[in-house]
């Protein structure tokens, strides 16, 4: 049972970094939801900052691979999301066709090195 | 699958028009986009030396991949808790907007400020999505339990999707779990990429991506804050100038 909980400490840092962080906002929407329109400028600019840092998250797994991922070839990783993009694109925008090709290209390709 | 009609006796309970939530899991496409994340993040979680009982807990109560995945990133690559909690905390301010705009769609004139935080927390982007595609189906006053069902059906999915992620990290060939790791940003890419509406949104994208390896340079810790607020910054200052053009040509 231990090693399913791993140590506590590492509980209390998710509440703290994780938990606490997510549920202020969503919290605070609860509370002052009323009064804010939903188009006013500041939203916008909090939605294009919300967006880049999701991109930043994206582009830090790509750039410097966790774990297994590391093994890959820079090359192949970068190939693998041109790829699934331009599937993405060609299939109007499906979020399946561009995860499967992109998938397909990074085992391929590895597997194919060796 | 369809919804029965909003006449329909099948939406007299509560109890039903939750079941009628959990079941519409089934009808969404995202649920599979969701599912190929959640066991990426499982994966993640089981590289970066997180236990199964830790990752399982945060997608049950930080319940948002991105927050996830940067407490995940940051931490297990020696950021600081205060470093990691800051950028977690600018990445969640999205979820204010959200929960803004889906409250009113459920609210009556007997419901509680109480009988909302269960929605507020089950709000993420797929809920959001989904909510303006189903809830125009669901009478009004059932749509708090339909939400309450659609949302848990939702994290049981995830929980799911965690166990078989983390299990099979520990377990698959290292080829695959390559894969597996690869399904997170592919997953978030796309999604993300499809929910950009306006041209801000577009920009803050692909600024995002392309001005993180620069302020990867930095290693300030807080890397992925710095690029997210100069590149959605930037993005904010071409919208309002495109604005005034369209302003002063009208």
């Amino acid at each position: 049972m231990s090693s399913f909980i791993g140590d506590w400490h590492a509980l209390a840092i998710l509440f703290v970094a994780g938990v606490i962080p997510n549920q202020i906002w969503r919290m605070l929407g609860l509370w002052f939801g009323g009064g804010i329109d939903e188009n006013s400028e500041l939203l916008v600019w909090v939605r294009a900052v919300a967006t880049a840092i999701l991109a930043g998250i994206i582009a830090q797994i790509v750039v410097q691979p966790p774990g297994g991922l590391a093994s890959v070839p820079d090359w192949l990783r970068y190939s693998s999301v041109a790829a699934g993009f331009v599937a993405f694109m060609l299939a109007r925008k499906s979020i399946f066709a561009g995860v499967i090709i992109g998938e397909v290209v990074m085992i391929a390709g590895k597997y194919w090195l060796g | 699958m369809a919804l029965p009609p909003l006449d329909s006796p099948q939406w007299q309970t509560s109890f039903r028009a939750f079941l009628w939530g959990a079941r519409s899991i089934g009808a969404t496409v995202l649920t599979l986009v969701l599912f190929a994340t959640y066991l990426g993040i499982g994966a993640l979680a089981h590289d970066s030396g997180f236990s199964l009982g830790w990752t399982l807990a945060s997608t049950a109560f930080v319940w948002a991949g991105p927050a996830q995945i940067i407490v995940i990133t940051t931490l297990g690559s020696g950021a600081t808790v205060l470093q990691s909690a800051i950028a977690v905390t600018v990445s969640a301010i999205r979820l204010f907007p959200m929960v803004v705009s889906v409250l009113p769609l459920m609210r009556t004139e007997q419901t509680k400020r109480r009988h909302l935080i269960l929605v507020a927390h089950l709000t993420a982007v797929t809920l959001w999505v989904e909510c303006y595609r189903f809830l125009p189906q669901v009478p009004r006053n059932r749509r708090i339990a339909f939400i309450h069902g659609l949302g848990l059906g939702l994290v049981s999915i995830c929980l799911i999707a965690n166990t078989i992620g983390y299990t099979l990290a520990a377990n698959l060939t290292p080829l695959l779990a390559a894969g597996m790791l690869m399904l997170t940003p592919l997953a978030f890419l796309f999604s993300t990429a499809r929910n950009c509406r306006e041209l801000a949104d577009v920009i803050a994208l692909v600024l995002g991506l392309l001005l993180f390896p620069l302020a990867a340079m930095l290693n300030s810790g807080v890397d992925i804050l710095v690029s997210g607020v100069v590149a959605g910054t930037i993005a904010y200052a071409v919208h309002r100038a495109r604005a005034g053009i369209v302003r002063a040509r009208a």
